[in-house]
């Protein structure tokens, strides 16, 4: 069986490259073969599962070497791949959720003339995840890790004619560049301290090395994952990548790529245990990240970057919970996997919406929907529910837990961080319940669209209804099945788990996160639902128009690091130009001058010359006689 | 008759020689100052072989005259050819070698 891991990966990659490379002649069948693969990688992965299952809690890892990448005396890269529980999870989640995004794709794209083209980089983004999630260590890793920065790239740039699409995949392929720079730098520490970067040896030898360095590769691994997983400070590419088609965002914005950041902490759980100090920046990052996506996602009135920013806000969840050590690692997978499910279907949903509304993105112009797209009312309604923690479904069980092991951190920052979690609970029910009542509630506010089309809401072709009532059965069920299933008991022997005793009970806590779950319902329907909604935004308090602007991250951007860079280039261009190149003109200039005096000696007449000869020579003379003298 | 007065008189050639180089025009007259220099210098040779009793000096003297013979020839030539080209002995018309 182990020879089957490297096959998860290939079927995937042989789609891109047959998709890629074959021309216009697949243009006819390309998305049939890509969805395809990728089912494949997922039938793969699902006997893989079940022949894991099978076997002994502490004997479920798998090993396949496929070949020695670098072979150098003392610098050894392998291509190998390890298949424990945590990569089993992700294998699932990316081909399963990747294929049913697939097939979405298939009437999502059905009018776009590069649809082939697009399937072949969603097989190539599905082939470099699952590499990153696969890998045995850090290297290979970082391979997937830029493999997906590539397949990200392409598709949010994916209609590239619109100057906005180009412009944001650059944004985020040159925000991405800063995270990557800290994986590499974390890469090259593990080697100087380790000799290795293989993830058995580093992570064994990680509880004798001194903590300073463990600090230091823990941050820069830490920064790897701001970048990816859009965390504050390198939260600004995520709003901008939705200019991709939907289907991506759902994928890799929402329910994959993202997430690679949770994983890479969680995979190096035994580096941040050690480093108390990078688990608490850790811990930071994600406190912050949480609100400030909750706070973006609630001004936001573009369905989708409303979306982003309540991603942002729950993978900040996810990177608090792997800040907390071995009580929270196992929860923030958990909440990986449930979110997966309901942000992919959310997004699906929105896709569906704005598939059926001429494309609209504007929620100030739907309104009404749930009549016109029963199902995707219902799908999206679900994930609704899910990711407000409903009690019961998905996002209940896994949002409760990071809560819980939040208070269990234990001291003043358990409260701190027990607090923000439960005010983030409180801010995702607003901001969900508004795009709710926004899209399918109250009166309908449709506008023509540029060519003044009316728009004719209707369902959705099978192809994109189906996948997303499968994800909607997954956000409701998910979390039941894993809180009843051993979820913690099938993850424990990778990640290590250990149970938190919150200062309050359990049972209080679950309380707290449905009270304020409701009360972020109830101001959100006082605001949404009870009052029509204006079709122009209003002006609205600072906050609002802050957030609007995204808390001002790209003004904050533009003048520290545009500005900033710019006058720093400016004034080094100046002292280059001042100072060094005054210095070496210089001396050409001074070297110049004097041999053009010394040139004048050399004017062809040769009884000057016999002049210095005679005076040179009675210098000598002189000069020797004196030296006689004296 | 005391030997020093040849000194002198070397001397004195050696100083008109020297002066007909840097200040004549004329490539042949330059040319003469430059034998009596070196004949100026045969004269201190012998002179001083004569005043230090040994024959050193005087050998040199004959080894001056050989270099000045074979130099004579070739300035000679450089000078016949130079004045063939330029219609002039002018030093100072052949001023080309210069930056």
């Amino acid at each position: 069986m182990d020879n089957l891991i490297a096959l998860l990966i290939a079927a995937p990659l042989l789609g891109a490259a047959v998709l890629l490379c074959g021309g216009r002649r697949l243009d006819k069948t390309g998305h049939w073969l890509g969805t395809l693969l990728a089912a494949v990688s997922f039938v793969i992965g699902l006997a893989l599962f079940a022949d894991m299952l099978g076997r002994s809690a502490d004997d479920r890892a798998m090993h396949q070497h496929l070949f020695t990448w670098i072979p150098v005396e003392g610098f050894q890269a392998d291509v190998a791949f390890q298949l424990d529980q945590l990569s089993m999870t992700f294998v699932l989640l990316i081909s399963g959720v990747g294929t049913l995004i697939h097939v979405y794709s298939i009437g999502y794209m059905e009018h776009d003339e590069r649809r082939r083209r697009f399937f072949g980089y969603l097989n190539l983004f599905v082939a470099a995840m699952l590499l990153l999630v696969l890998a045995d260590n850090y290297l290979l890793l970082y391979f997937g890790w830029e493999g997906v920065g590539l397949a990200s790239y392409l598709l949010i740039g994916f209609w590239q004619h619109k100057p906005s699409a180009a412009t944001a995949a650059k944004k985020a392929f040159l925000v991405n560049r800063v995270g990557d720079i800290g994986l590499s730098i974390a890469i090259m520490l593990m080697f100087t301290t380790f000799g290795t970067f293989a993830f058995g040896p580093v992570l064994a030898s990680a509880g004798e090395t001194s903590e300073g360095k463990l600090t230091a590769i823990g941050l820069m691994l830490l920064l790897a994952a701001c970048g990816k997983s859009a965390q504050v400070p390198l939260q600004s590419w995520l709003g901008d990548a939705m200019e991709g088609p939907t289907p991506v965002s759902a994928l890799i914005h929402a329910a994959t790529m993202v997430t690679a950041g949770v994983y890479l902490i969680v995979r190096s759980a035994d580096i941040f245990n050690a480093a108390p100090d990078a688990q608490l920046v850790v811990t930071i990052v994600g406190a912050v990240t949480l609100l400030f996506g909750a706070i973006v996602g609630c001004a936001k009135d573009d369905i989708k970057k409303a979306l982003a920013g309540s991603t942002m806000s729950q993978i900040g969840y996810m990177i608090l919970a792997a800040g907390l050590g071995p009580i929270g690692y196992v929860f923030a997978i958990m909440h990986l996997v449930t979110h997966g499910f309901f942000k992919a279907g959310l997004f699906l949903g929105a896709g569906s919406v704005m598939h059926g509304m001429n494309d609209e993105v504007d929620m100030r112009k739907y309104g009404g929907l749930r009549k016109y797209m029963p199902v995707t009312f219902v799908t999206f309604g679900l994930g609704y529910l899910a990711i407000i923690g409903f009690p019961g479904l998905s996002g209940f069980f896994s949002k409760d837990k990071i809560i819980e092991a939040a208070f269990a951190k234990g001291g003043t920052e358990g409260w701190i961080l027990g607090a923000v979690t439960l005010l983030g609970a409180a801010i995702t029910a607003y901001y969900m319940t508004r795009v709710m009542l926004m899209t399918f509630f109250g009166e309908k506010r449709w506008q023509d669209d540029a060519d003044g089309n009316p728009p004719h809401p209707h369902e959705s072709p099978k192809s994109m209804v189906i996948p997303m009532v499968l994800l909607a059965v997954g956000s409701v069920a998910g979390g039941a099945v894993f809180e009843f299933t051993g979820f913690v008991e099938w993850l424990e022997p990778v990640t290590g788990y250990a149970h938190g005793h919150p200062p309050i009970s359990a049972a209080a806590v679950t309380a707290a996160t449905v009270a304020v779950m409701v009360i972020g319902v109830g101001l959100a329907y006082l605001q949404y639902g009870r009052r029509p909604v204006p079709v122009v935004a209003p002006r609205g308090s600072l906050l609002t128009r802050a957030a609007r602007r995204d808390l001002l991250q790209d003004d904050f951007n533009h003048a520290v690091f545009v500005t900033g860079g710019t006058h720093l280039t400016r004034s080094l261009v100046y002292v280059d130009h001042s100072l060094v190149d005054g210095v070496v003109n210089g001396t050409a200039a001074g070297v110049g001058g004097l041999s053009g005096r010394l040139r004048k000696l050399q004017n062809g007449y040769v009884r000057s010359y016999a002049v210095s000869m005679f005076g040179g020579t009675a210098v000598l003379i002189a000069a020797t006689l004196l030296m006689r003298a004296v | 008759m005391n030997p020093v007065n040849y000194l002198y008189l070397a001397a004195l050639l050696f100083t008109i020689g020297a002066v007909g180089v840097l200040i004549r025009r004329n490539a042949i007259v330059v040319f003469m100052c430059v034998e009596l220099m070196l004949n100026a210098c045969n004269l201190a040779f012998v002179t001083f072989s004569r005043m230090h009793g040994n024959l050193d000096g005087q050998i040199i003297a004959f080894f001056t005259m050989v270099v000045a013979a074979a130099e004579v020839v070739v300035g000679l030539a450089i000078i016949v050819s130079v004045f063939r080209s330029r219609h002039s002995a002018s030093v100072d018309d052949a001023s080309l070698m210069k930056l």
